[in-house]
């Protein structure tokens, strides 16, 4: 019994329901031949879809199949519209030529193809990141920006640049330094008796704070050319990533995502409150600091390669979770979200001031302001 | 009577606050135990350290001769279900999302649903009544039905142990009957209840065992019709009173002076 | 019974005078260093010499009133603005963890420095100061105009306004080197420099905003309450809020303007108080008037003599002052008891 593999083979019982007398055997076992699934007790009638999978089954909210279909589509036509723009608009032959090695363009294989690949991978990665924080801290605006990884990420890109005069390469690896050195500052500040979802954005705010008021300083030290530069970096961009700069973020996000999604459940558990989630047999401290690392993972991954894109892991999750009406904040609904939005916002960075391609980040803060706006709107609405 | 669940020499404490210090609980399988005394004596930290929500500084809380600290996290939630006083419902959360979240212990990493896990569910509503409102959200619900799925979730958990800290407290008084009146039914189909109580009349109506806790110790247990009397009452609530009998139940009823 | 414990402080009511004796005695101490410790060191003799007998061709006498004395001011003026903007913005959010900047004052007024630098306007430092006004008022106004129905929607505007304003702003700069160039100074806070500006109407409106705000924390007591108890009590609260509103902004406005953006006083100050004032919002408001200045002449201080090759801006000191400090509170105390 120290195991739910397989809860109803263990004891094929005749009981019926409510005779039974629970507390020698695992008090949920009964052969599931003598039970008829008319109807789905689990998550209501008609806003839920059945998927059996041998003799058990995975519920799947209509709306997330609708969202996920919705966000493809939305991908699709986006990854379209972004192969094609360019100095000169390639014709939708011209894209499928290139990508089927029929009519080989370089700038289209080369250039944006792995521009487009990045707005969803990062975003999905930004999105995901926001709602593990969110979800810890309990709190819509605890994001990873807020928490000072972001900060963190500058400081060290910053003293790279300006002490060490570095190349791209190492102002990445400065930046994943800087934050995963903040994120470890913040937790182990955070800790005492357990983690607490509020101490942790409190800290979160001061740790961000002095580490931004460095940041400034950094900045007003720097010759002006090193600080256009920095200020630049800071925004976000995904301007010239090429396929040899996502081959690492991706087998990096592609681990994380996949704990993210295994322990998707547990997270989800928890938000019913530490006691409950302790006395359903949630390992409360261990997930937590799995959560952490992950969150922690994603956005330092993406800072490396593309900056600080500022706002996605905010916005993402709470418009993915209004979009699915799904409880709480979950996983899926905020990864796409979260690509979609880049990959919007860097059509929009690219188009809005052309030839000029302005950093990504720019582009994102207007829209998490606007969502923000958004939500105030629903309230006075509501009210 | 027969012991499955109990806590030996336990020292209590939140950081540098002692609740209770060499505490001892013996929990009487397949009854109705009813935890009362005054705000701040040490009842819900007693359940909390039940369900190892808190970790004695000394002693321990075992169950079946195991300290339930060496349980795997979910082998112990298929045993003791546990309805606290602030559970938190995730935004938009529907009753029977809510009530669903019960079967966590029973479930492999990939949250696949057997029958076992749907049937329990279906239990869990139909014996709380909550099926009325199934696909409401529980946000929209009244005080006495939102604790009615709270009992459905930890039900649908589907453990011989039930603990639950102040679970009438917010409802009316129907609704604290209706919700006794199911723990004992709960009871006499064979589960083990353990429930704090503000009520001393109602502890004493409903409850098969009563433990009295004061400053962090147990004062008196036993059947409320052998411990409850004017002394006691004094004793633990510092309360002038006299002790008559319930003109339904027969059972102790406490009057005030 | 499952909160943290509660410590027992002395008495609040026999508290609170010693603090403010102790206070007062701190913010003359703090001033009297501040006037003598810099690049060139006074000693204390001379300094009572240069404020009782001016010497205008003694050259300690000249860095001591023509810099010092106006910096000193200044940093009174603008570290009880904060922390002062602070206090009345928590009580009236009801949340710990709002400060004054929250209204959109930071923002508006790096958008408006950065468009004027843009457009070539923010060459002087008065017009810096002009520009700073004008932006942290009219981003305050459209905040206030949307969120006025509630605090919460007042604060989430607030954050929404900023983001905007800050993304546009940061667009600017990095098309526009010269609009980069003036912001990143202004963009750290400092007293450097600023008090040789005329500060005549910056420190007017402040020793306005703060009397005012004496006296509307009374009222402000009846509203911290809750609404509902508020009107029961007889309160105006709507009235006390706009007027409350007006006055951090006015406060931060001017402060912001001044000395550029300097985080943390306005949101720790109020903090460290608010147990010893025990809810009272009067010696909330008090206190921290006296606290805010003693904070900024200490940052100030250290903020002269830190570095032997220059020095380094005010906000980063209290930045680094205060960031441990809400760090100690919240480890201490816990993060509810805010």
């Amino acid at each position: 019994m120290t195991d739910t593999q397989q809860p109803d083979t263990q004891n094929p019982g005749t009981q019926k329901p409510g005779t039974q007398k629970p507390g020698t055997q695992n008090p949920g076992t009964q052969n599931p031949d003598t039970y008829d699934v008319r109807e789905t007790p689990v998550s209501g009638r008609t806003s839920t879809v059945r998927v059996p999978v041998g003799d058990r089954a995975w519920f799947v909210q209509r709306r997330t199949i609708t969202l996920v279909l919705g966000c493809a589509a939305a991908m699709l036509g986006l990854g379209f519209v972004g192969l094609s723009y360019g100095t000169s608009w390639a014709t939708p032959g011209e894209v499928f030529g290139a990508l089927t090695g029929l009519e080989p363009s370089v700038v289209i294989a080369e250039w944006r193809a792995p521009r487009v690949v990045a707005g969803i991978l990062f975003g999905a990665a930004l999105g995901v990141a926001g709602a593990i924080f969110q979800n810890l801290t309990r709190n819509p605006m605890g994001s990873p920006d807020i928490i000072g990884l972001d900060a963190g990420a500058y400081t060290g890109a910053l003293l790279v640049m300006t002490v060490f005069a570095g190349a791209s390469m190492t102002v990445a690896f400065g930046s994943v330094v800087g934050g995963l050195v903040t994120a470890a500052l913040v937790y182990s500040l955070s800790r005492s008796n357990g983690l607490s979802g509020m101490r942790l954005v409190v800290i979160g705010i001061a740790v961000n704070a002095m580490i931004t008021a460095l940041n400034n300083w950094l900045v007003l030290r720097a010759e002006l050319e090193v600080a256009m530069a920095a200020v630049g970096w800071n925004s976000g961009s995904l301007n010239g990533i090429d396929w040899d700069d996502l081959i690492l973020p991706f087998a990096v996000l592609s681990v994380l995502l996949t704990v993210a999604a295994l322990r998707s459940q547990t997270l989800h558990q928890s938000a019913l409150g530490d006691a409950i989630a302790v006395s359903t047999g949630v390992p409360l401290e261990r997930q937590r600091m799995l959560m952490v690392l992950v969150g922690v993972g994603c956005t330092a991954t993406v800072t490396a390669v593309a900056g600080p894109v500022a706002f996605i892991a905010l916005a993402a999750p709470q418009i993915g979770r209004r979009l699915a009406k799904a409880p709480g904040i979950p996983l899926l609904p905020a990864a796409l979200t979260g690509a979609v939005l880049l990959q919007l916002a860097d059509l929009i960075a690219q188009m809005l001031l052309a030839p000029v391609s302005l950093p990504v980040g720019v582009v994102t803060t207007a829209i998490g302001g606007g969502y923000l706006i958004w939500l105030l709107a629903q309230e006075v609405r509501r009210r | 009577m027969t012991t499955r669940l109990s806590a030996r020499d336990v020292t209590l404490s939140y950081g540098e606050r002692v609740v209770s210090t060499r505490l001892s609980l013996d929990v009487p399988d397949g009854a109705f135990t009813a935890v009362v005394g005054p705000n701040g004596c040490g009842k819900s930290t007693l359940l909390r350290a039940f369900v190892r929500l808190l970790k004695p500084g000394e002693g321990t809380v075992s169950l079946d001769s195991r300290s339930v600290t060496d349980f795997p996290a979910k082998a112990l939630a298929r045993e003791l279900a546990f309805l606290p006083q602030d559970p938190l419902a995730p935004e938009g959360i529907t009753v029977r999302q809510l009530v669903a979240r019960g079967r966590y212990p029973h479930q492999s990493l990939l949250a696949l649903w057997t029958a076992g896990d749907e049937r329990a569910v279906a239990e869990a509503m139909d014996t709380a009544e909550v099926e009325d409102f199934a696909d409401r959200p529980v946000a929209e619900l009244s005080g006495g039905q939102r604790q009615r799925v709270w009992v459905a979730m930890v039900l649908a958990q589907d453990t011989p142990y039930l603990l639950l800290d102040e679970p009438t407290s917010f409802l009316d008084i129907t609704h604290q009957y209706r919700l006794l009146a199911l723990l004992s039914r709960l009871r006499d189909e064979g589960r083990t209840v353990i429930a704090v109580l503000h009520d001393i009349n109602q502890a004493c109506r409903f409850a098969d065992h009563l433990v009295a806790m004061k400053d962090g110790r147990v004062a008196a247990e036993g059947a409320a019709a052998d411990v409850v009397d004017a002394a006691l009452i004094k004793d633990v609530f510092d309360l002038p009173s006299v002790i008559v009998a319930d003109p339904v139940s027969g059972t102790p009823m406490v009057v005030p002076e | 019974m499952t909160s943290a414990p509660s410590a027992n402080p002395p008495t609040a009511s026999t508290a609170r005078p010693v603090v403010l004796a102790v206070g007062v005695i701190a913010l003359v101490a703090a001033g009297a260093v501040s006037l003598a410790v810099g690049a060139r060191a006074v000693p204390v003799g001379e300094l009572w010499q240069a404020l009782a007998d001016f010497d205008p061709r003694d050259g300690d006498h000249l860095v001591v009133r023509d810099i010092r004395l106006p910096r000193m001011v200044l940093g009174i003026a603008v570290g009880a603005a904060l922390a002062v903007g602070g206090a009345l913005i928590q009580t009236l959010s009801r949340n710990p963890l709002a400060e004054p900047g929250i209204l959109g004052v930071t923002h508006g007024a790096g958008f408006a420095l950065t468009v004027g630098a843009a457009l070539g306007l923010a060459g002087s430092a008065i017009s810096q100061l002009g520009l700073g006004v004008v932006g942290s008022v009219l981003a305050t106004a459209l905040v206030y105009a949307v969120g006025r129905h509630s605090t919460l929607r007042l604060l989430l505007a607030g954050v929404a306004f900023s983001a905007v304003l800050m993304g546009v702003s940061l667009g600017i700069r990095l098309t526009s080197p010269d609009a980069l160039d003036q912001y990143r100074f202004w963009s750290v806070g400092s007293l450097a420099g600023r008090e040789q500006t005329d500060l005549t109407v910056p420190l007017v409106a402040i020793g306005l905003a703060l009397a005012g705000a004496l006296v509307i924390a009374r009222s402000l007591n009846a509203v911290a309450l809750g609404d509902t108890v508020a009107h029961t009590l007889g309160a105006d609260v709507a009235r006390v809020r706009t007027v409350t509103l007006l006055l951090i902004t006015v406060l931060a406005g001017a402060a912001t303007a001044v000395a550029g953006p300097i985080l943390f006083v306005g949101l720790i100050v109020p903090h460290l108080l608010r147990r010893l004032t025990a809810g009272s919002v009067p010696w909330l408001v008090g206190l921290s008037a006296l606290v805010g200045p003693i904070l900024m002449l200490v940052a100030d201080t250290i903020a002269r003599v830190l570095l032997h090759t220059g020095e380094v801006p005010v906000a980063i000191v209290t930045a680094f002052l205060g960031g441990p400090m809400l760090i100690w509170v919240v480890r201490r105390y816990g993060a509810g008891s805010l």
